[in-house]
């Protein structure tokens, strides 16, 4: 088996997945994304039985994934999860589209309409970009002031992107909110992220503690990760004192370095565990979406171009 | 196994075991440092935070 593992920037997490693969005695290389060039009507990549995506930046992950996917090679994750997961919208609706509670959201496209969406929502509302990640750019908006402000500064100093406003109702947690560990279709490991600010991100100071996975939170994260297409993500909640769990985003490239110790679980371990089932029997008997083979299974194959 | 921080000079040293790409904080100065080459040990200033990074 030859793995390929695509990143730029060496974090803790990587630093684990290779040291759990040394372990194992499976063979890899490290791909820097800095260095990379595809040549679109060349598949150079067949020689990988799977590829490990594990950028820091979104848009290069999102367009090596869609080509190593229309290639054929097998990638965890996949180009579907990776644009569903990296954008807060195209999450929200697929969890809306299977049913799965989260908190209520609006969308507008110019400051005027977000001004009235967010009159309509009632304040606070929390205002997010619809691509970003570590807690960054997230406003709370407590008055009709606060927001005015806030949607003026996007649109004269952000990108258009900044524009797409995406508007959620701000949910009275309870000092944590709660992040589940996804590996197919099977919940982990989870932990409370506990924090007194109302951003609980661990890369903004939030502290790890053990979650106990019950079924209900297992089927509620499973269900999740079925939505954005399945793989190996990271599924955050929020708890609503009224309707309990809500699904608020799920993660593609998950961190994990502040869970393992509290959870007892061996995250990269089980991680790898996913990367060799979708190499050996691919993407969807990995995710349990149909019953496992002992053998390659030759659709898997043949659509890989040699 | 030591490198030269190269915002301020310093002699870093780099412990166990180090990775090309990984990333280091210079001691003295705090500036994050991303190591380029183990053959010999080399530092450069780490790529900064981008709209589009996270997980």
């Amino acid at each position: 088996m030859r793995i390929g593992i695509l990143c730029s920037r060496i974090r803790v997490e990587e630093k684990i997945l290779f040291e759990t693969m040394e372990k194992r005695g499976l063979p890899f290389e490290q791909i820097d994304d800095r260095t990379v060039i595809f040549d679109m009507q060349h598949n150079g990549w067949g020689k990988y039985d799977v590829v490990l995506e594990r950028c820091i930046n979104h848009s290069r992950a999102l367009y090596a994934l869609r080509i190593l996917d229309d290639w054929g090679v097998p990638t965890v994750n996949t180009y579907l999860v990776a644009d569903t997961c990296g954008n807060k919208l195209l999450t929200t609706s697929a969890l809306i589209r299977d049913g799965i509670p989260s908190p209520r959201t609006l969308v507008a496209f110019t400051p005027e309409s977000a001004l009235e969406a967010i009159e309509r929502l009632g304040y606070p509302v929390v205002l997010k970009p619809a691509v970003g990640s570590w807690g960054r750019l997230l406003s709370k908006l407590n008055d009709r002031e606060a927001a005015e402000a806030v949607l003026e500064h996007k649109e004269v100093l952000g990108t258009y992107q900044h524009s797409i406003f995406y508007i959620q109702e701000y949910i009275r947690k309870p000092g944590r909110d709660i992040r589940a560990f996804v590996v197919g279709n099977e919940t982990i490991c989870a932990i409370y992220r506990n924090a007194e600010h109302w951003i609980t991100n661990t890369a903004r100071g939030g502290v790890a503690s053990n979650c106990p996975v019950t079924p209900e939170l297992n089927a509620l994260c499973a269900a999740a990760g079925r939505a954005v297409g399945g793989g190996v993500v990271a599924v955050d909640v929020l708890e609503d004192p009224d309707r309990g769990f809500l699904v608020n985003e799920v993660n593609y490239t998950m961190e994990f370095r502040n869970s393992i110790a509290p959870t007892g679980v061996d995250i990269p371990g089980r991680v790898i565990d996913f990367l060799v089932k979708v190499a050996d029997e691919g993407w969807e008997a990995a995710n349990g979406w149909r019953p496992t083979t002992t053998a390659t299974t030759p659709t898997d194959k043949a659509a890989r171009i040699p | 196994m030591t490198a030269t921080c190269p915002e301020c000079d310093a002699e870093i040293i780099l412990t166990g075991k180090v990775l090309v790409g990984e990333i280091v904080t210079c001691p003295e100065c705090g500036t994050e440092l991303e190591v380029i080459d183990l053959n010999p040990p080399q530092l450069d200033l780490a790529p900064q935070e981008e709209e589009d990074w996270g997980e």
